[in-house]
């Protein structure tokens, strides 16, 4: 290996710039720090990169993956079961890692949801409430170490910052009509109405009030009227293009760093970005408690290192785990010796979806009118919204006519009876298409954590530098396979009131299958919580056994609750920030002593 | 203005100072999957490939009264110069050995990309039909064997060489149906017949006015990324 080039020291670096990155970078240069964010993919703006004459491109995007990480550039090896041999991921399936400035902030659907205040008390809480002999020996959730009431201001910031669109459900603890009656007490209502809503989306509201629940329209972080952010930066209103996930948004209406933080960050003098440049490891002193800065691979491929007082990893999810491993931050998890946090408590999510087919001409739903956060959901069977006694599991999700769009290769529903080509399918496509819902990840079910279920270090394949992948073990327990068959079914019932003619419940089952796409919501493997012998990272994020490194992002979430993981990880950014700037900056040192 | 502050404060790929040592394999991958397909022969088939394919996606999506096959929308040629660019070499796909064949549920682990894979599957086709009774070229079938040849291929009683069968059909079905539904820059969907089919208008950007009429056909006739031919005006 070459002796890297050394760079000029900096207060901080910033390990990838998608939201949270960007968040840190912000608050960090705010507090006088000098700042320099690496970035591994390009940059990205909206009129270059995604213009309205161009990004309307199902192909490019959806089907190609343009704007997401290239596994030839890294990807991962995936397996079901301890004993098996894991297989490189050679072309996307389950989910779809993010690339280049933005990050997935820039494809995302933009559903900008709270998690309820007893996810954060996961593990007391339904113990507390069910006793412990309910929970699976090997289930492994813990509590966060934070509170929803210590992370509201921060959600609230996140909102406010996007400009998200919804109707309150409970402000201070008082219920509000038309919102999420179980949503924690917010401090104040959204910064913008909610948008309106098309017409499948509308009648599955009306549907859901006749069976008795409270359905309201999903959080939008694509706006339903022109905004201007704290910062100053002004989002446009959403036209409703059904374009949104995949897709980088040409009309400034959808939020992401890009349209909310990054016009303010690169006009500061003391902020520095590289993009195209990859870290290969944190350096740490001969300690091994104290990070000296980053070393990176630059699109020449000359290695240099950037020393750094402090660092931030704000990369995706997996690749902080791989990161942390690599450097050798932590100790790695060993599921039999049940010992160790790098690569602990990893999970995805439990998506399952409903097609229903209505009368032609009697329901034209015309789907390509949406918005990627568009929607009417319920809220009754998320979390521990409801008494999880009689039905055997824990966890559960929201669910919704959440239906982004009619992009046409892949959403043309055909009934179950149909041929999958010839003449039969092209008469069953002509008709199905303006009268049928497939809304995609209609059920968004939790995962929680298991013993067997995490990443290590592959043994076998490697990236392009020579490093090993990061293996995935993972595979459903019966308790996220139980919920999904509950959550499944009730979903179901929605659209039977809606009016369909014809339903096919496409459960979740197992075994877990990484071509089957269900959301990018990797979570866990490097997570906070108050107890080093079973975290990554403090309460603060902060690394328990470097303390001049933080760990952002949903690497940090002990299980995956039924929501969409960007509030979260954007609200325990800026509880973060907060915690640098007002403690960690005077002090520099452990925020936590275990 | 972000370009003037760009210039200074964004460092684009190589950094700065002096030319350091070379750590070889670093460059960063991207595969530019927008370009749109240029008219003229076939870039990657043969001629004798391109009438089997045409053939084959012709009873995939067949013609009725109202809207053309896959031939006549142009899905052959959209395959062709799918296989001709980025796609057929499976560039950015993590092509790194072992190759090993698992489970299903670890996805396809083949060496073979979808342009040999076509190339090895149509060859194959072909022997298989010349060595039928009557010995026709798969260009010639009737419909209705292409169709018997097709659900074989689909059911895996007709397996071809290494069991390429199966997996070649898979690839066809996708592609045929991506090439009809995608935008007519690429080749197929040839003047939006798929989307006029179907009722999806394609790149038009804004229904703001249009999401609150609920239950009411949207009257306004598909537009492409590229625009529509009737908004152009014709050259000599």
């Amino acid at each position: 290996m070459s002796i890297a080039r050394k760079l000029p020291r900096k207060d901080v670096v910033v390990i990838g710039l998608g939201w949270t990155g960007s968040i840190l970078a912000n608050e960090l240069t705010d507090a006088g720090l000098d700042v320099v964010a690496i970035e591994r993919g390009p940059w990205r703006e909206t009129a270059v990169d995604f213009p309205p004459n161009r990004v309307q491109d199902e192909l490019r995007y959806r089907i190609r993956h343009e704007l997401f990480l290239q596994p030839g550039q890294t990807t991962f090896t995936f397996r079901n079961k301890m004993d098996q041999s894991a297989l490189p991921i050679r072309t996307w399936g389950a989910f779809m890692p993010p690339n280049g400035v933005g990050g997935g902030g820039v494809h995302w659907n933009a559903e900008t949801w709270r998690f309820l205040p007893s996810d954060f008390l996961t593990r007391s809480h339904l113990i507390e409430r069910y006793g412990a002999h309910f929970l699976p020996a090997d289930m492994t959730i813990q509590d966060w170490g934070v509170s929803y009431a210590e992370l509201e201001p921060h959600y609230d910031r996140f909102e406010y910052l996007c400009g998200t669109s919804g109707t309150a459900g409970n402000i201070k603890g008082q219920i509000q009509p038309g919102g999420n009656p179980f949503e924690g007490p917010r401090s104040r209502p959204y910064p913008t109405p909610a948008q309106q809503q098309p017409y499948s989306h509308t009648l599955f509201g009306h549907a859901a009030r006749e069976l008795g629940y409270n359905p309201f329209p999903q959080p939008s972080g694509n706006l339903s009227q022109a905004y201007t952010n704290p910062l100053g930066v002004r989002l446009g209103p959403c036209s409703y293009c059904g374009f949104c996930e995949w897709f980088g948004c040409a009309n400034y209406s959808k939020a992401s760093p890009q349209t909310t933080i990054l016009p303010v960050l690169v006009r500061k003098s003391n902020f520095q970005a590289r993009d195209r440049c990859e870290v290969t490891r944190i350096n740490l002193d001969r300690s091994g408690r104290r990070a000296t800065g980053v070393t990176f691979v630059d699109s020449s491929d000359v290695e240099w290192e950037q020393p750094a007082d402090l660092v931030i990893l704000s990369a995706y999810t997996i690749f902080n785990v791989q990161l942390l491993l690599l450097s050798g931050v932590g100790t790695a998890y060993d599921p039999v010796a049940n010992r160790g946090v790098i690569g602990r408590n990893f999970t995805h999510q439990t998506i399952s979806d409903v097609e229903s087919f209505f009368e032609k001409d009697k329901f034209i739903f015309n789907p390509f009118i949406a918005s990627g956060a568009i929607g009417m959901c319920i809220d009754e069977f998320n979390g521990d919204n409801f008494d999880h006694g009689p039905h055997g599991f824990v966890g559960g999700g929201y669910m919704g006519q959440v239906q982004t769009g009619g992009r046409p290769i892949q959403t043309t529903p055909v009934p179950p009876d149909t041929p999958r080509w010839g003449a039969r399918w092209k008469q069953a496509v002509r008709d199905n298409y303006l009268c049928a819902l497939k809304p995609g990840t209609g059920v968004h079910g939790s995962m929680y954590s298991y013993r067997d279920v995490y990443c290590d270090l592959d043994p076998t394949y490697k990236d392009r530098f020579g490093r090993p992948l990061v293996r995935i073990t993972m595979d459903f327990h019966d308790n996220e396979l139980k919920q999904n068959v509950f959550l499944t079914d009730r979903y179901a019932e929605v659209f039977r009131a809606m009016g369909a003619r014809q339903m096919v419940k496409k459960y979740r089952k197992g075994p877990y299958d990484i071509t089957d796409y269900q959301t990018t919501h990797l979570c866990g493997g490097a997570i906070m919580g108050n107890d080093p012998k079973t975290s990554a990272v403090n309460r603060y994020l902060q690394s328990w056994d470097v303390p001049n490194l933080f760990v952002m992002g949903a690497s940090g979430f002990p299980q995956n609750a039924g929501y969409n993981p960007t509030g979260t990880l954007a609200a325990l950014a800026y509880w973060s920030a907060e915690a640098i700037r007002s403690k960690y900056l005077k002090s520099p040192g452990p925020l936590v002593h275990a | 203005m972000i370009d003037k502050l760009r210039r200074r404060d964004l460092l684009t790929g190589t950094a700065a100072v002096v030319i350091g040592q070379s750590l070889a394999r670093a460059s960063v991958i991207s595969t530019d999957t927008g370009e749109p397909a240029k008219a003229g022969p076939w870039q990657y088939f043969t001629p004798a490939e391109g009438a089997q394919v045409e053939a084959l996606v012709d009873r995939i999506i067949p013609p009725d009264a109202q809207t053309p096959g896959g031939k006549g929308a142009g899905c052959a040629v959209f395959i062709d110069r799918q296989l001709a660019g980025p796609f057929g070499r499976h560039e950015g796909w993590y092509t790194l050995p072992p190759f090993v064949k698992g489970i299903k549920q670890q996805g396809p682990q083949s060496s073979k990309n979808p342009a040999q894979l076509y190339r090895s599957a149509l060859a194959a086709l072909e022997r298989y039909c010349r060595g039928q009774p009557g010995g026709k070229s798969l260009a010639e079938l009737p419909a209705e064997k292409l169709d018997e040849i097709l659900q074989a291929l689909e059911s895996s009683t007709l397996q071809l060489q290494g069991d390429e069968g199966k997996t070649f059909f898979e690839a066809l079905l996708t592609d045929t149906q991506e090439g009809f539904f995608a935008d007519p820059i690429y080749g197929g969907n040839r003047d939006m017949c798929a989307w006029k089919m179907i009722g999806f208008p394609g790149a038009r950007y804004d229904y703001r006015d249009w999401v609150g009429r609920h239950n009411e056909r949207y009257p306004h006739p598909p537009v492409s990324i590229a625009g529509r031919a009737d908004w152009t005006p014709k050259r000599r």
